[in-house]
């Protein structure tokens, strides 16, 4: 159903003159980066001027440089045949997917979409998912876009969004040279002469240019003489005046030379005065116009130069536009290396919003897509030390002080509620802190969502180049990179490059990196290359810092009884405190009375204070799971019971 | 009318041949009529009217192909010579990028040749156009009739060519003198679009 491409129309057998140099130069360009330079490309030109030639030598040409290329020429009528064949059998959508998957898809003769508006309709869908998958595009019409009677307007503005084409009808050079080179093809030799003779006549096409040639070959083939000049003129039909014969109303032959001439001469002469005109400003800014759209650049600003009379300064216009252009292309070059995706905006394309490409880089620069920073909810400040975790935190400020140098990656490791979180954080902000610092922070699950949706997106490489761009990297919980294969080779990739420049990377995990599941050996071995610090079980000091913390936020003045009370109760993790504290302050704000030690003995221990002593067969922790709620978290479950130290001093009390 | 469009790339011209009647504008149009290519050249219309004032012109387009890019269109009108067809006069002459007067050479047709030269300054007038900024070349026709009858080109330029434009002495029936004129005439409308100014 898919026409092959005739070998024979190449664009070493396509004859360039002057009437068709932007086509080819055009064409060429496409068949050597298919989806990139113009797309879609619209060749329009009269019947047998060499379009279906051209279409089918870029479709050539891209398939000699690039093999793996699938390619597609079809005419319009092929591509409705096949449509509707498909639409009869009901595979209207693997016709689609066929279509959707080529890389270049060449359609010939589109101006017959007049009429069809389903056709128009499909048309349209699949050149909006050929060119969103950056698939190129080449159509061929006798008529421009907009010249097609019925067309849909979309499609018009989609055909002239990309590069649209005429090819006129050639000249008499380029006329005498398709001669040549179609005589030489069939291997028939022609007195000089001949083939001017023949040139010289203005044939409305190339088509009726080789009819010309056939005629000639067959005339000389059936003589056996070779054909001269007045025999070709005989032969052709053409009064010697060079246009075929009943055109010519010369009675005698020198007239006829002569009037030939005059009509000629005058055409030389306005060629001469219009080129003239031609090469003044108008042409200059013609030039940049022509130029500057086909790199798809918004060329507004100098065609308003041509609606005025005698513009002031063209030339210094056209330099700021080019200078604008240049910015525009920096600006693009600048935004795709940070964003791929932003830089196929459309403001990069055009001089007019000057203002607002710069604002658009400038918001991918500093701050559009910036990795996601440290929470400010935890500052180092804040952060509760005790010997509990004194190894982790000198390591965090020997990383604070030379990050990247010394303890490189360091991994906190801890159980659940222990403050890794806080101090992960609390590194993150401290490195904020630092000249040009651009610090990632964010929980291992995030970064696997981020990727998932980037390569959703297709926006992977701006994923990466945002991460890539940050001086240091924090991972919470980077036991959730478990069974997560993508992630891990992308945070292995990171991991070699924050090694290689000195970044620091930071990252949590409940237990030793070895001793977590799923995660490649690679990154295991990498997590332990540098410092695993423990975090134990929170002391009293710990407990007493924090408790004064959480306090605070409640506002609550910590009276000492209270906190030490508070301090003293065995716990788990410090976020636990947190609940404890909250029972404490709701239950006093209940009973509207102040927050004291004996109110949160009570409440916590459930009974009077007064000399109240538990009974031995009851041992709570105090922390009584509510019953409206009735989950049992391990927050608020007691699973290692206090030391024996610990509870001589409570039944001391 | 826009002479010169740089968006379609077009460059059209209308060229409007002035004159007094039967002084041989037609005869001009004709004769480029049979020298232009038919390729190149459109169907000479000849309208000679529903109702005898309304429309009452020649019309020849001629395509001259691309030029510098440029697909180049020259539009050749005739206005009708006789006093009475004014209105249709001054419709052709609407949007005119050039003229050609075509004077006629006899001594006796002076008069005529002067009362048309003068329609022809009010009638640019009406369309809001001074007749000094408009392209103008002078066309003394009928230079072949019997040296007696006719006033020499120097006494047609001192009579009538107050201007000082081109001029050029022809005898359109047989041709001479009238592509010189034309090719006069395009390329001071041309020339005028270089100038920035489009008509």
């Amino acid at each position: 159903m898919t026409s092959t491409l005739n070998p024979k129309f190449t664009f070493e057998t396509f004859v360039v003159g002057a009437a068709n140099r932007l086509a080819v130069t055009a064409g060429r360009t496409v068949a050597e980066n298919p989806g990139s330079a113009y797309n879609p490309l619209f060749i329009y030109s009269g019947s047998g001027l060499g379009k279906t030639h051209l279409l089918m030598a870029i479709g050539h040409s891209a398939k000699q440089l690039a093999p793996q290329l699938n390619i597609e020429y079809l005419t319009l009528d092929e591509y409705v045949e096949a449509f509707h064949a498909a639409i009869a059998a009901g595979q209207g959508d693997a016709f689609r997917r066929r279509f959707q998957n080529v890389d270049a898809l060449l359609v010939d003769d589109v101006q017959f979409l007049t009429n069809r508006k389903e056709m128009q309709a499909e048309l349209l869908r699949l050149t909006e998912a050929l060119q969103q998958a950056g698939h190129q595009i080449v159509l061929t019409s006798d008529r421009p876009p907009a010249e097609i009677a019925d067309l849909d307007e979309r499609l018009i503005s989609r055909f002239s969004g990309g590069l649209v084409v005429d090819m006129g009808v050639p000249d008499y050079e380029t006329r005498v040279a398709i001669l040549r080179r179609k005589a030489e093809e069939r291997g028939a030799r022609f007195q000089p002469g001949v083939l001017e003779t023949a040139a010289g006549v203005e044939f409305p096409n190339v088509r009726e240019l080789m009819g010309a040639l056939n005629r000639l070959v067959a005339y000389q083939a059936v003589n056996d003489t070779p054909i001269n000049a007045e025999a070709a003129r005989q032969v052709l039909g053409v009064a010697a005046s060079g246009a075929p014969a009943g055109l010519s109303t010369a009675a005698s032959p020198t007239a006829a030379v002569s009037t030939g001439d005059e009509f000629s001469q005058f055409l030389t002469d306005v060629t001469v005065t219009v080129g003239k005109a031609v090469e003044a400003w108008r042409a200059r800014v013609a030039e940049a116009v022509l130029r500057w759209e086909g790199e798809g650049y918004r060329t507004g600003r100098l065609e308003k130069l041509l609606d005025h009379d005698s513009p002031a300064a063209v030339d210094e216009a056209i330099a700021s536009y080019i200078h604008d252009v240049e910015r525009l292309k920096a600006l693009e070059a600048e935004v795709g290396a940070l964003d791929p995706q932003a830089a196929g905006d459309k403001v990069f394309r055009d001089p007019e919003r000057m203002a607002e490409a710069e604002a658009e880089a400038a918001k991918v620069r500093d701050g559009a897509a910036p990795p996601p920073a440290p929470s400010g909810a935890f500052p180092l400040d804040s952060y509760a030390f005790g010997s509990s975790n004194d190894v982790a935190l000198s390591a965090a400020r020997a990383v604070i002080d030379a990050p990247g140098k010394k303890y490189n990656p360091l991994v906190l490791v801890g159980r659940s509620g222990l403050g890794k979180t806080h101090l992960l954080n609390a590194i993150g902000l401290e490195l904020m802190k630092k000249k040009g610092a651009v610090v990632a922070c964010l929980s291992t699950q995030d970064f696997v969502d981020e990727l998932i949706a980037a390569i959703d997106g297709e926006r992977v490489d701006w994923w990466r180049a945002r991460y890539r761009r940050a001086t240091a990297l924090l991972l919470d919980d980077i036991h959730l990179l478990a069974g997560k294969d993508r992630t891990q080779e992308e945070l292995f990739n990171l991991f070699n490059q924050f090694m290689d420049g000195d970044r620091q990377l930071v990252f949590t995990a409940p237990a030793h990196p070895n001793k977590l599941e799923g995660l490649e050996e690679r990154i295991v071995s990498r997590l332990e290359g540098g410092l695993v610090a423990e975090i134990g079980d929170p002391d009293r000091a710990v407990r007493h810092t924090a408790l004064e913390r959480i306090l605070g936020q409640q506002k609550v003045t910590p009276d000492p009884a209270l906190l030490d009370y508070l301090a003293d109760r065995p716990t788990d993790s410090v976020r636990s405190l947190t609940g404890v504290v909250q029972r404490v302050v709701e239950a006093a704000a209940a009973q509207d009375q102040p927050v004291t030690a004996g109110l949160a003995r009570e409440i916590l221990e459930g009974q009077p204070a007064a000399g109240a002593r538990r009974t031995t067969g009851l041992r709570t922790s105090g922390l009584v799971v509510s019953s409206a709620g009735g989950v049992r978290s391990r927050e608020k479950m007691v699973w290692d019971w206090p030391s024996a130290a610990d509870r001589v001093i409570e039944d001391l009390r | 009318m826009s002479l010169v469009n740089f968006t379609t790339r077009e460059i059209t011209c209308k060229i409007v041949y002035y004159g007094p009647g039967r002084s041989g504008k037609t005869t001009n149009l004709h004769y480029v009529y049979g020298r232009v290519p038919e390729s190149r050249r459109g169907r000479m219309v000849s309208l000679a009217t529903q109702t005898d004032r309304t429309l009452f012109f020649d019309f020849l387009p001629i395509d001259l192909g691309q030029i510098s890019g440029f697909a180049t269109r020259f539009q050749l009108y005739t206005v009708p010579g006789q006093v009475y067809y004014n209105a249709t006069r001054r419709l052709v002459l609407q949007g005119a990028d050039g003229v050609v007067y075509v004077g006629d050479s006899q001594a006796r047709q002076l008069d005529e040749n002067l009362e048309s030269l003068q329609n022809l300054q009010s009638n640019l007038l009406e369309h809001g156009v001074d007749v000094r900024t408009v392209p103008l070349v002078m066309q003394y026709n009928k230079q072949d009739l019997p040296r007696e009858l006719i006033l020499t080109p120097a006494e047609l330029d001192d009579a009538l060519n107050f201007r000082g434009v081109p001029s050029f002495p022809a005898d359109a029936l047989h041709g001479q003198g009238v592509f010189e004129t034309l090719k006069s005439i395009s390329e001071l409308v041309l020339k005028k679009l270089a100038a920035g100014s489009t008509a």
